[in-house]
């Protein structure tokens, strides 16, 4: 079957530097001295940790518990020994610190011995609880938990894999798909099962055409068995469809576009337009974990710039970006540290941070190979950047009204369509630095709606507790005219004794009356 | 002239009878005043204006019985908003400090079970009964310090919001022509 | 600073500015060729004013002065200023023109880029209400009396007689005023193949430029487009109802400065509406509006006005005309 190729609008074209780091194999880093795992590798809230200090722990042992149902597990990168729990820096462009783990390895690299899953026999609730258990997000960078997006498991038509890897200087997909292209595709061919899939659409860019050989034989041989194979009972080919190379191509909803031709609208799900999206490295996670029972322990990375030895390597979760760049030879006018690509990473705050799930790519940055940006220049509306915008915004309304924050405008220009991909910035001729701008405002509008919900509720919660104390003075005004009432009927009556009954009870009531006004119990918000 | 002069009442009462209409039938029914005010008033319930709570705060200037900066946590802007709602003059407020959102803290090994902070509390964000230890539901809590006074071991402080991904923000960008590394 | 990390090499404003002007020198070269070197000179007095005004003004408004003088923009200005003006105004005009241009369209509405008016459009409209008579003296074409053309530049006795000849507009206008019939007027000798005697060929020039814009995607296809279409149809419609009393389309896109506005000052990004359907409603809104003013206003030119009006409408034209974005669109497959 030969798919039709859609395209999508806008993008750029710059220099892929891809050659650096893809010509070498992918290759193991040795042990650190102690590995520092984030609580946080999820787009989806953080983990729970389940160890203490001195705990001894195992390859794959899980050592954070996902907390809730949107959570994933975090597990012991190596086996040996939790020396530490503390705040850590944390690969953020914030510099924040967060909770982590820190192991320090015992050498022997011991698995925790997890049972296999046989894909074709196990059920489908059971997969997908492994792939939670095994803590699989998202590896191309979103980090979105991997069974949130598996989701009900129907309805969906087309499995897309993404192996574009569009974004300069990153090879990390591209060697595993040359490397591992069938364990890619047994992966991709279990998110089939689990998402209910028909068909699956791996889309690669045309500048990996080494890439491209390896996943169309696997895919073929993959064919072949088809028949002995249960999961693959009455499904159709798996394409491997080859993408003109322009970024943002591996953008998930320019992908399917280009794939499918469907069109994600901003804040709706890939699922409801009958499609979902994975990274090759997700697919390739997802197939150790459940045919080996192996977690996500590791991830390639690329490690290439202003490096002596420029690679792709298999690095454990939790293994400091520094020694990464000594073992490939950081040159010493490097002055700063990308994680991620240069369009849409971003500058370490430190190099001590960790590498987590999302880490694809390292980039050693130095004034000759990233040039600091030229002075900023006022917009002149050419339109250049309007045209280079895969989402069909006009950035520089956008800027116009971030800049001067009127927030609702730039709303209204559609400001959370914009995925940040930075073509608008990289053409821009003025340069003006548009993504800056564009996160700066979102994140004052996310901020805005939070205080007009928090003020919402205090507002709620102060006319209630005004109701409540209103009420519980009406209440004590009745029983008070209520008593009232007897004493007087009792004093009518000329029963002396009443009377004085009356007085007594009034005397042991008091403290109790006290009491209802001391203690109010708080309402539940 | 005295034809000039006649067509032009007739055109001042004509448009003059348009607009009496027009204000009449198509009165537009917006939120009363206080709730409009309400809805820009932050909301914390605090007090320091000298009323019980935004509500009363915002009827009391709907019927102009307060002056429009009375309000601490609003600081400057929100008078220009409701300077702006209220067609009145803007008067500063002087401390137009930023604030990062704080909430309150009980310390736990302090705490005796008074239960005076629950009273004071305008939102009944704290939780906990007489000889009980309290805490305050940081969710809920507007930071409005009401609660600090009426203790009597002074086992409450207000503490900053601790910064995570979620609520970090990005910063404006640096503008102009400086050149940046 | 965030990302992106990389930026395209040759995008600067430079690039862009410097391209318009290249793009100028056919039609310069035209000029020079068909009225005479004395548009040069022109040229130059304008690129000093303007210059120096950019200069002055950044100055005291205490912005770099390098980094926006280098950009070229006050150059472009300045030379769409001189060529919109007629050869052999004094040089006290231009200057004046470029000031009005630089100092009151531009810096006094923020400076490159806060515009909302095309500066050299109002210093166009300047000039024709301030001086009316210097401003209809148009050297003839074939006439390359540089040194007559000079003194006048510079201010000697205005003799224009000698030099002067009515452009197309002009004879067109006069002509028909004194109910002769178009294909009569346009035997006379101030005609050429298609428009005015000589001018048809500078026009051809900016043409040629527009074209390099268009093929380097300096200028979006859509101004140009909206803008001979805005004038060629609204010609085209009177001139099939009555033949002998509207002139062609294409009489009005070779007289006057339909070249130089439909590829240099409709598609001046600051001052046009910025969306897609926006750019083709704008410029053909100064087509339409150049053309009535052409043949019923009381002035022989009427692109300028057609521009400002145009320019007023852009915020409205702008947010009604807001393309669809991503996903938002009909989905084109089910």
């Amino acid at each position: 079957m030969i798919s039709r190729l859609f395209g999508f609008r806008g993008g750029i074209k710059p220099d892929s530097h891809k050659a650096e780091s893809s010509a070498a194999p992918i290759r193991p880093v040795p042990l650190p001295p102690r590995l520092v795992v984030p609580l946080i590798q999820s787009s989806r809230g953080s983990a729970r940790t389940i160890v203490t200090i001195g705990d001894k722990v195992l390859k794959g042992q899980c050592i954070g518990e996902a907390e809730g149902l949107a959570g994933t597990a975090i597990h012991a990168p190596t086996s040996g020994t939790v020396t530490k729990i503390g705040r850590y820096p944390m690969a953020h462009p914030s510099g924040l610190e967060s909770l982590a783990i820190v192991i320090e390895p015992d050498g022997e690299e011991r698995w925790i011995g997890t049972e296999p899953l046989e894909p074709a026999a196990a059920s489908r609730e059971e997969l997908i609880l492994r792939v939670q258990a095994s803590g699989i997000v998202g590896m191309g960078g979103a980090t979105f938990p991997s069974h949130l997006k598996l989701g009900k498991g129907a309805g969906i038509e087309t499995l897309v894999i993404n192996g574009a890897e569009c974004e300069p200087w990153i090879t990390c997909d591209d060697r595993l798909m040359r490397e591992r292209a069938a364990d890619v595709v047994a992966g991709a061919k279990i998110l089939r099962r689990l998402s209910g899939a028909r068909r699956i659409l791996i889309g690669i860019e045309d500048n990996k055409p080494e890439a491209i050989a390896a996943m169309t034989a696997a895919a073929r041989e993959s064919g072949i068995g088809k028949d002995a194979n249960a999961v693959d009972a009455g499904d159709d080919a798996i394409d491997i469809v080859t993408v003109p190379t322009r970024y943002p191509a591996g953008g998930e909803k320019q992908l399917i576009r280009a794939l499918t031709g469907i069109e994600l609208p901003a804040g709706r799900l890939a699922a409801d337009f009958g499609v979902q999206c994975f990274n090759v490295g997700t697919a390739h996670a997802v197939y150790r974990a459940l045919v080996h029972g192996e977690a996500m322990v590791s991830r390639i990375v690329t490690v290439t710039g202003n490096v002596e030895r420029p690679g792709n390597y298999e690095v454990l979760l939790g293994t400091p970006v520094s020694r990464l760049l000594a073992l490939c030879g950081a040159r010493p006018d490097t002055n700063r540290t990308l994680m991620g690509g240069p369009m849409m990473g971003f500058t370490l705050p430190s190099v001590e941070a960790p590498i987590t799930k999302g880490s694809n790519c390292l980039i050693a940055a130095s004034p000759t190979l990233f040039p600091p940006a030229p002075p900023e220049q006022p917009c002149i509306r050419c339109g250049s950047c309007a045209r280079a915008c895969p989402v069909g915004l006009h950035p520089f309304e956008l800027y116009w009204s971030s800049r001067a924050r009127r927030f609702d405008d730039a709303g209204k220009y559609h400001l959370f369509d914009c995925i940040e991909c930075g073509c608008c910035a990289y053409v821009c001729p003025a340069h003006i630095p548009l993504i800056d701008y564009f996160r700066f405002a979102k994140s004052e509008i996310r901020a805005r709606d939070e205080e007009r919900r928090a003020a919402d509720q205090a507002r709620t919660r102060f006319a209630s507790r005004l109701a409540r104390l209103e009420r519980e003075k009406a209440e004590k005004a009745a029983r008070l005219a209520a008593r009232a009432a007897e004493t007087r009927a009792g004093l009518a009556a000329g029963d002396a004794a009443l009377v004085a009954a009356a007085v007594e009870r009034t005397r042991a009531q008091a403290p109790a009356a006290a009491n209802d006004k001391a203690a109010p119990t708080p309402e539940a918000g | 002239m005295l034809a000039a002069l006649l067509v032009m009442t007739g055109i001042a009462l004509a448009l003059g009878a348009a607009l009496g209409y027009a204000a009449f039938h198509f009165k537009v029914e917006g939120n009363p005043l206080a709730g409009q005010i309400d809805a820009i008033l932050p909301q914390t319930q605090c007090a320091q204006c000298g009323y019980p709570g935004c509500k009363p705060y915002a009827e009391a200037v709907a019927k102009g019985e307060a002056e429009i900066n009375l309000c601490t946590p609003g600081g400057d802007d929100g008078v220009r908003k409701l300077a702006e709602l209220l067609g009145r003059e803007f008067k500063p407020r002087g401390t137009p400090v930023e604030k990062l959102k704080t909430v309150a803290l009980i310390d736990e090994q302090t705490c005796i079970g008074c239960t005076l902070c629950i009273q004071a509390c305008p939102v009944d964000a704290i939780v906990g009964s007489a000889k009980q230890m309290h805490t305050v539901v940081s969710r809920i809590c507007t930071g409005c310090e009401l609660c600090l006074p009426p203790c009597p071991v002074d086992c409450i402080a207000l503490v900053e919001e601790p910064r995570t991904p979620q609520n970090w923000r990005w910063k404006y960008p640096a503008t102009g022509l400086k050149v940046v590394a | 600073m965030s990302s992106p990390h990389i930026r395209q090499p040759d995008a600067n404003v430079r690039r862009v500015m410097s391209h318009v002007l290249l793009a100028l020198v056919p039609g310069i070269a035209a000029y020079v060729w068909q009225v005479g070197a004395a548009i040069l000179v022109d040229l130059a007095i304008a690129s000093v004013a303007a210059l120096a005004a950019e200069a002055l003004v950044l100055r005291l408004r205490k912005r770099p002065v390098a980094i926006t003088v280098g950009d070229g923009s006050a150059l472009v200005t300045a030379w769409l200023v001189a060529l919109a003006l007629p050869s052999i105004v004094p040089w006290w005009l231009t200057t004046v023109a470029v000031l009005v241009a630089i100092v009151g369209a531009k810096h006094l509405y923020g400076g490159i880029g806060q515009n909302p008016f095309n500066p050299a459009m109002v210093a166009y409209c300047t000039a024709i209400v301030a001086y009316p008579a210097l401003m209809s003296q148009w050297p003839a074409a074939g006439h390359a009396d540089f040194a007559t053309q000079l003194q006048l530049i510079l201010g000697g006795s205005r003799e224009v007689d000698a030099v002067t000849g009515a452009t197309a507009l002009d004879a067109m206008r006069t002509g028909l005023r004194n109910h002769a019939e178009v294909n009569a007027i346009l035997a006379t000798d101030a005609f050429g193949f298609a428009g005015g005697r000589g001018w048809e060929r500078i026009a051809a020039g900016y043409l040629v430029g527009g074209l390099f814009l268009l093929a380097t995607r300096i200028i979006d296809w859509r101004l140009p487009l909206g803008f001979i279409a805005g004038m060629g149809i609204t010609a085209a419609i009177f001139w099939f109802a009555a033949p002998e009393r509207f002139p062609s389309p294409l009489f009005h896109l070779a007289s006057g400065g339909a070249m130089l506005a439909a590829f240099f000052i409709v598609t001046d990004p600051v001052t046009a509406a910025s969306t897609p359907r926006g750019k083709l409603i704008f410029a053909a809104g100064v087509g339409i509006i150049a053309w009535f003013v052409r043949t019923f206003g009381a002035y022989p030119e009427g692109i300028a006005f057609g521009v400002l009006l145009m320019n007023l409408c852009v915020p409205l034209i702008d947010r009604n005309t807001q393309p669809a974005v991503f996903g938002q669109r009909k989905e084109t497959r089910p």
